[in-house]
């Protein structure tokens, strides 16, 4: 790790502020930054922690019944505090890492961050959350933008995530054996307006919706609405842990799943 | 009722309260006066010719002190192989010299061309940065492949080796024609093609040595991370630096694992002392994770094509092995010994095989040594054998379980010499298959296996009857078959005046559970509490020359080296006994502690000889020393021969590949055992690490030589989760027939038992389900590579 300036600052302005100075990065749980600067392929000049800003933490509920979690949340804590008002995302809250990196971790560092094996961004996009920033709301189906890159200008920070709340939902996640991240994840919405299905893990545009399955169970929210289909083209990622064709096959066993387990 | 001291007892191990309560004291932990800090500078390319090194710039940062190239290491020794291995021709294998920093060529990712050594690590960090930057290394082509390293003379990872082959060795060589001669007459041959997949040992606590030196004596001190501290300091001392012996102390402290990783001796360890030397001050190195995963020995990495012949009715008639071995860029101290002594004469396994012969080729690659790694050799062989045997059965139609109940070795057969040199003492080898068949209960497995299939699930069950050979001996035959070290053990048994004791041992425990398990067979013996002793390793300037802890030798040699230097104790303090009793030292027996007249009340207890030992007042000076403290050397005359039975019951998803472990249950013949628990616990620790392999454990590199699994996001170790509870039982006990304990060893079992039980498993519930064209995957058992193969 190479030596850098740290700020903690108490308010989002101050963050905005501390962000805009050139070589400044911002610091969530640091649960990718900090191994990342700790083999020294990350080097900023000053790390601008976000997890002292006390209006960026916490679930609650909106007037029009979204589940709001502040940018700077733990998955812990959202495991712990969305579990009664959307479970399947307190569900995959509670399944992301280990201990230690859910009590670290913080939804708007995993956002930001965009890993294409990240669970997170399945959420967002399956259920149209909308990314609030310091500077504007973000449609999650504008927002993510390929593998770590996402719709945030530089120095912008995720001041809250706005979920509105499905019918049915269930998250699948079929584990990388090694790093225990997705090697595919499928998020699996169903609202009154029609059902939203989006996978991570698995392309390497990072994390998508399989607008077929959605089709699919727009007509018939089962299983063998899915079973029906072919697996989802597009460009799978091939590596040591799992085939493209293995990962667009294991899309399709997840959905199939999560539609069985969301009920 | 269960005893509760000595040998038998379940006794907690006392290296746990400091383990448990962070107050161990490993090599990284001790801060030095004045000490400064060493980087290595390491190759970021597989293959390449150095060009230039300029050091210039690094030099002139701030707080560094001193650069070392491989210029500096290029009038000094290489670190040695420790087995001199002959070709089939009577060639002696190709040694090319491996400098404590590479010289000339690099010849792996991470082979250190430069070390840094600055006032803080941070210092040194950034200089090594500098290092890398003046550095011009000409990529050459990597030879990754072992097939295509051996066909291609033109790409050398050696220069003066043309085919990159260190060796083509055949065992028995004697024994070719005739297994030939079975093979092509036999009814039947199966035939296995199969890879035995490399590994990362792993070890928790990483490498870490610390070099002093004290211009007013000469002396040096290394502390360092080792299983064996007597070696290194050998290696260092006479092959390497030059060092006079008596002027070099290796101490390896607590060590956080080994796994085979920690046998050998390391350029880095060389480096601190050189450079403790040029300073004068401690220079101390602890591997990143990630040199780690680039320089730790690795394990396994074989290539094999096994032939099985066989009657009709399973009778296995002959067994030829043919194996290209990966030894990596440089020969580790054992990687030698590994692939062959290791592995070829365990060929016949636990069976009454007529014909056994082995071929097996070690090859130079662009990759990091390979070297032992726990069970070294035998969990390969058990591998390609117990793969081949089911696979053989399922052609033939036959029961795997009564295959191998047909080619076992029978109890009367004992002692048993096999085709390929074991002589094997004892042992009773349908009595832990019918315990494991007992245990598991196979009789219920068809209507578990219902229950699965209405479930959607393919449930199989896989046995592997394994056999080992541990404590590595005898000197003489070793010497004969090319190793260049000697293979005894040696213990100091000093009783002080009070009574108490202090056992001086050559074996090194990191993790093993030595100070626990030695007290317990030294306080039986002597009838004294357990903790009266207190056990002393791994510091040599306190122990005697030992060799170390590896090839679960710890007990078998080194414990029985601690037995025979009790048996002075007790011939001397029966000396002494007579003399205070006046009685005739023919009638003093000894038991429980005391030394009596045999037929009479008399008797002094262990407390009162040791005292008159140290404070002679009453005691024959004219006959005898005073003092009680002995010391032996132990030369055992045989390996040891464990052998047991493992069952694995398996459950796979057809719709994604997950193969579920539902339960692993082992029947160990250990011999005598000493502590149930700690023996317990070195079962679980191998089956885990064999699980690891069978499942999940995978070391890739590219066709570059860029290693793919270099962290924890793409190795995968087995986690709780991915282990059932092992069920052991070491009830089928047949006592080694040569050593005083009766004890054969259990630390690599595990994890040589293990991985074929494993596949087995997985293979018969592919089959059952219906997968009928799945007759072998290749490990790591992941669900992707499951998968592709229920696909075809």
């Amino acid at each position: 790790m190479y030596n850098f300036e740290f700020a903690k600052p108490a308010t989002i302005g101050e963050a905005v502020s501390a962000l805009s100075s050139e070589g400044a990065q911002a610091l969530g749980g640091g649960q990718t930054l900090l191994p990342t600067m700790k083999q020294r392929l990350a080097a900023p000049e000053t790390l601008v922690s976000l997890t002292g800003i006390s209006e960026m933490k916490g679930v609650c509920l909106s007037d029009a019944g979204e589940v709001c979690v502040g940018g700077a949340t733990t998955h812990a804590t959202v495991a712990a505090e969305a579990a009664a008002h959307y479970p399947a995302l307190a569900a995959l809250a509670g399944r992301i890492g280990d201990p230690a990196v859910r009590n670290r971790g913080t939804i708007g560092g995993s956002l930001a961050n965009n890993d294409p094996s990240a669970c997170y961004p399945a959420a967002a996009l399956a259920s149209g959350a909308t990314i609030k920033t310091n500077a504007r709301d973000i449609a999650a189906d504008d927002y993510f933008q390929g593998m770590f890159t996402t719709a945030l200008d530089e120095g912008e920070i995720i001041t809250e995530v706005r979920f509105p709340v499905p019918e049915k939902a269930n998250y699948q996640k079929f584990l990388q054996p090694a790093s225990r991240f997705a090697l595919v994840g499928v998020f699996v919405a169903k609202y009154a307006d029609g059902v939203r299905v989006a996978v991570t893990g698995a392309s390497s545009d990072g994390v998508f919706r399989w607008t077929e399955a959605e089709e699919a169970l727009n007509g018939s929210f089962t299983k063998d609405a899915i079973d029906a289909l072919s697996p989802p083209d597009g460009d799978m990622i091939a590596d040591l842990h799992g085939s493209a064709a293995y990962r667009a096959h294991l899309v399709k066993v997840l959905t199939g799943r999560a539609v069985a387990a969301a009920g | 009722m269960p005893k509760d001291h000595g040998i038998g007892a379940r006794s907690k191990r006392r290296e746990d309260v400091r383990f448990l309560t962070g107050t161990g004291h490993y090599t990284d932990d001790m801060a030095m006066q004045g000490q400064t800090y060493a980087v290595m500078v390491r190759s970021t390319v597989a293959h390449g010719k150095i060009v230039s090194i300029d050091t210039s710039e690094a030099a002139a940062m701030p707080g560094v002190l001193t650069i070392f190239t491989g210029e500096d290491f290029a009038e000094v020794g290489g670190n040695p192989a420790g087995w001199l291995i002959h070709s089939r021709d009577g060639s002696p294998m190709r040694e090319p010299k491996r400098p404590v920093l590479a010289h000339g060529k690099v010849r792996h990712v991470g082979d250190a061309y430069a070390a840094v050594v600055a006032e803080t690590y941070a210092q040194a960090k950034d200089a090594a940065e500098a290092v890398a930057a003046g550095t011009v290394i000409e990529e050459l082509p990597a030879i990754v492949d072992l097939a295509a390293a051996v066909a291609n003379a033109d790409n050398r990872v050696h220069d003066e080796i043309p085919d990159n082959l260190c060796f083509d060795w055949g065992w028995i060589e004697d024994n070719r024609e005739a297994v030939d001669a079975a093979m092509k007459s036999a009814e039947h041959v199966t035939v296995l093609e199969l890879v035995n997949n490399r590994l990362v040992p792993n070890a928790m606590e990483p490498r870490s040595s610390i070099g002093e030196y004290h211009p007013a004596s000469g002396e040096y001190k290394l502390t360092t991370t080792s299983q064996n501290p007597h070696l290194t300091k050998l290696l260092v001392c006479a092959f390497v630096l030059g060092i006079p012996e008596h002027k070099l102390t290796v101490v390896a402290p607590d060590v956080g694992g080994g796994f085979g990783s920690k046998i050998y001796h390391y350029g880095e360890e060389a480096l601190v002392l050189a450079a403790a030397k040029k300073l004068g001050r401690p220079v101390r190195w602890t591997a990143e994770r990630t040199e780690s995963f680039l320089t730790d020995a690795h394990g396994r990495d074989h290539v094999t094509k096994i032939e099985v012949g066989a009657k009709k009715d399973g009778e296995i008639v002959a067994i030829r092995t043919t194996t290209l071995a990966n030894v990596g860029a440089y020969l580790s101290n054992f990687s030698t010994a590994t692939p062959t002594f290791l592995h070829g004469t365990l060929m016949a396994g636990p069976y009454k095989v007529p014909n056994v012969y082995v071929n097996l080729k070690a090859v130079f690659t662009n990759t990091a040594p390979v070297d032992a790694y726990r069970g070294a050799g035998r969990p390969e062989a058990t591998y390609s054998l117990e793969r081949a045997i089911d696979k053989m059965a399922r052609e033939l139609g036959l029961d795997p379980v009564e295959v191998r109940r047909k080619n076992l070795i029978t109890p009367d057969m004992f002692p048993y010499t096999t085709p390929v040199a074991l002589q094997y003492d004892t042992g009773n080898y349908q009595a832990t298959l019918d315990k494991a068949l007992e245990m598991a209960d196979v009789a219920g497995f068809e209507a578990r296996a219902a229950e699965s299939k209405a479930r959607g699930k393919l449930r199989g069950l896989g046995l592997s009857t394994w056999i080992e050979a541990c404590g590595i001996a005898p000197s003489h035959l070793v010497g004969q078959l090319g190793s260049r070290v000697g293979l005894y053990d040696a213990a100091t048994v000093r009783v002080s005046a009070t009574g108490t004791i202090q056992v001086m041992t050559g074996a090194h425990s990191h993790g093993q559970g030595h100070e626990t398990v030695f007290a317990q067979v030294v306080a039986e013996k002597l009838g004294i509490p357990e903790e009266n002793v207190e056990i002393v390793h791994g510091d040599t300037s306190k122990i005697p020359f030992g060799m170390g802890s590896y090839g679960s030798r710890s007990l078998a040699v080194c414990g029985s080296a601690i037995d025979r230097a009790m048996d002075k104790i007790i011939d001397k303090g029966k000396k002494i006994a007579a003399h205070m009793l006046e009685a005739s030292e023919g009638d003093i027996t000894f038991e429980n502690g005391s030394f009596a007249v045999a037929g009479t009340d008399k008797a002094k207890s262990f407390g009162e000889i040791a005292f008159s030992a140290y404070v002679p007042h009453n005691y024959p000076l004219e006959t005898l020393e005073p003092g009680l403290e002995e010391t032996a050397f132990y030369d055992p005359n045989n390996f040891t021969y464990p052998a047991g039975a493992y069952l694995c019951e398996v459950e796979v998803d057809p719709d994604t590949g997950s193969v579920d472990i539902l339960s692993f249950t082992c029947a160990d013949d250990f011999g005598n055992v000493m502590n149930p628990m700690v023996v317990e616990g070195q079962v679980h620790g191998g089956v885990v690490q064999g699980i690891g392999q069978a499942m999940i454990e995978h070391t890739a590199y590219d066709e570059t030589g860029q290693l793919l699994t270099a962290s924890y996001m793409d190795y995968a170790m087995p986690r709780a989760d991915d282990v059932p509870m092992v069920t052991v039982d070491h009830s089928c006990a047949t006592p080694c027939t040569h050593n005083p304990l009766g004890v054969k060893g259990c630390g690599e079992a595990g994890a040589i038992g293990s991985p074929p039980a494993v596949v087995n498993a997985v293979i018969d519930a592919l089959q059952r389900g219906g997968y009928a064209h799945v007759t072998h995957i290749d490990m790591p058992l992941t669900p992707s590579r499951v998968w592709a193969a229920m696909r075809g």
